[in-house]
């Protein structure tokens, strides 16, 4: 199994340890709720290094990633960071991912860890005709995320890195150093991209800080869960669109050409079979990934794809995948957990409120 | 560090019974609890289900994760710990005060095939 270059210092804070996408990363290193908790209200970090990065570079570059992905980077100022997919011809998602445009002809793409190798295969499939340089750099970058209200006064002051007049969705390079105001927690917050020696330099000022909170997968989930953000795997899968998913805005299918266009167009325009709801349950049981989603007659008519007991709101809800005609916001919708049956409603997806600085 | 107590019997799935003549309370180990993290919701069964010795009959639910709670014993439920419905939180404060069923036992003979808290103890030693 892969380590990232923070895995000793993981070990050493006593972090519980597991397999996720063939990295052995910290699922948490107190507790799940408390690290939740922190970035909510103050700041965490998370080593996130395990995330892919990808470069391309060239004369094409902007036209190969138009051609790649389903958001419109034309023209888009140095700087500028854009979300959004890459889709098969039938319109199945490849995986979500962060497009920054770091240069004219320059482009630094952040890509899910669990998809480096189907994705790279992809995208040099995808690149012939084009005059680029890519380049699969996952291995050179380690990552941290630091999230949370606080962030901004963190990274300014125990790293050093002036950040503060960073536009949401927006990079810069600080010598070899790549900032960027994101993050995947629906709080305001920074991602840190460079080698290992300046990655676990990081590391080291913000944990001895006391300003900052190591977080681990655990919480990331949840933070992500809370505020609608989708998981590759979950909510975004080879059969499960981004219109399906209700990522619409992120499919400009006004753009010229790309892969998948025509399919996620004919979806939008025609409608798809099943659309990602929200669900909230009138009962404390936790509707979890995989369980199946009833209508009021008690026949399945979807699946839920991730939930939980939130953790800011004190409610169990849950995305689920339901067939469209199920979608609509109030539709009474139960959830077989286990041997029992639980009554609920379609709400929307988002279950708690984003705070991001714009 | 987990405790484990003395006089009970445990089971490999780290649930012990504490016998009472005919009755057994059941519940999650310390270890179990340490284990699962945050308990932030408890699947109860119904007073008189049936309960039988190696199967499930409800779940603890942590933040991340569901794990069935596997029953060391056969019986009939009497009563259950309805207290973990609104506070599901008492499992991780102290969950030797915080039986989950009370059940009367069917067979006691089933009792033999348990762990006793020393042996029980080497098993998490070395798990």
């Amino acid at each position: 199994m892969k380590q990232t270059c923070l895995y000793d210092k993981h070990v050493a804070l006593g972090a519980l340890m597991s397999p996720f996408a063939g990295f052995d990363m910290p699922i948490q290193y107190t507790n799940i709720t408390d690290e939740h908790q922190a970035v909510r209200t103050a700041c965490g970090v998370f080593d996130v290094s395990h995330m892919g990065e990808v470069t391309v570079r060239g004369v094409d570059a902007e036209r190969y990633v138009q051609h790649i992905f389903t958001n419109d980077v034309k023209d888009a100022p140095k700087g500028k960071i854009f979300y959004g997919m890459m889709c098969y011809e039938d319109g199945g998602t490849v995986d979500d991912l962060l497009v920054y445009k770091m240069g004219d002809g320059d482009f630094f793409l952040v890509i899910n860890a669990a998809n480096i190798d189907k994705d790279w295969a992809w995208m040099q499939e995808q690149a012939k005709g084009f005059n680029i340089d890519l380049q699969n750099r996952s291995n050179d970058y380690g990552q941290l995320a630091v999230q949370g209200p606080e962030a901004e006064q963190v990274v300014e002051q125990v790293l050093g890195l002036a950040c503060k007049e960073l536009e949401f969705y927006t990079v810069k390079t600080i010598g070899d150093v790549i900032v960027s105001r994101t993050g995947y927690t629906g709080e305001d917050g920074f991602e840190i991209y460079a080698g290992p020696n300046y990655i676990n330099e990081c590391w080291d000022k913000l944990i001895q800080s006391g300003r900052c909170k190591p977080c681990g997968l655990g919480c990331r989930d949840t933070l992500r869960f809370e505020v609608g953000l989708p998981l590759y795997g979950d909510e975004l899968s080879q059969d499960i669109s981004p219109i399906m998913a209700g990522l619409g805005i992120f499919v400009k299918l006004d753009k010229e050409e790309f892969v998948g266009k025509e399919a996620l167009l004919k979806q939008k325009t025609e409608g798809v079979a099943k659309k990602l709801v929200g669900i909230e349950l009138q009962d404390k049981a936790i509707p979890r990934h995989g369980y199946s989603v009833l209508n009021a007659d008690g026949e399945t008519v979807g699946e839920v794809t991730t939930g939980y007991h939130t953790i800011s709101s004190d409610k169990s809800v849950c995305m689920a995948l339901v067939d469209s005609s199920y979608a609509k916001l109030g539709t009474p919708l139960q959830v077989q957990i286990r041997k029992k049956v639980f009554a609920g409603e379609v709400v929307k997806k988002r279950f708690y409120d984003k705070h991001y600085k714009k | 560090m987990a405790t484990v107590k003395e006089g009970l019997y445990y089971s490999e799935s780290h649930e012990y019974v504490k016998v009472e003549g005919n009755i057994g309370y059941i519940g999650i180990t310390d270890y179990a609890q340490h284990a699962l993290g945050n308990v932030v919701y408890v699947d109860l069964p119904d007073v008189d289900d049936e309960v039988t010795a190696g199967e499930e009959f409800g779940a603890v639910e942590s933040v991340k994760a569901a794990s069935d709670i596997i029953s060391p014993v056969s019986g009939t439920i009497l009563e259950v710990n309805e207290a973990l419905d609104d506070e599901p939180e008492l499992l991780n404060k102290d969950p030797w005060e915080n039986w989950i069923i009370k059940v009367e036992l069917s067979d006691k003979g089933e009792l033999d095939s348990l762990m006793d808290a020393k042996a029980y103890e080497a098993f998490c030693e070395n798990a």
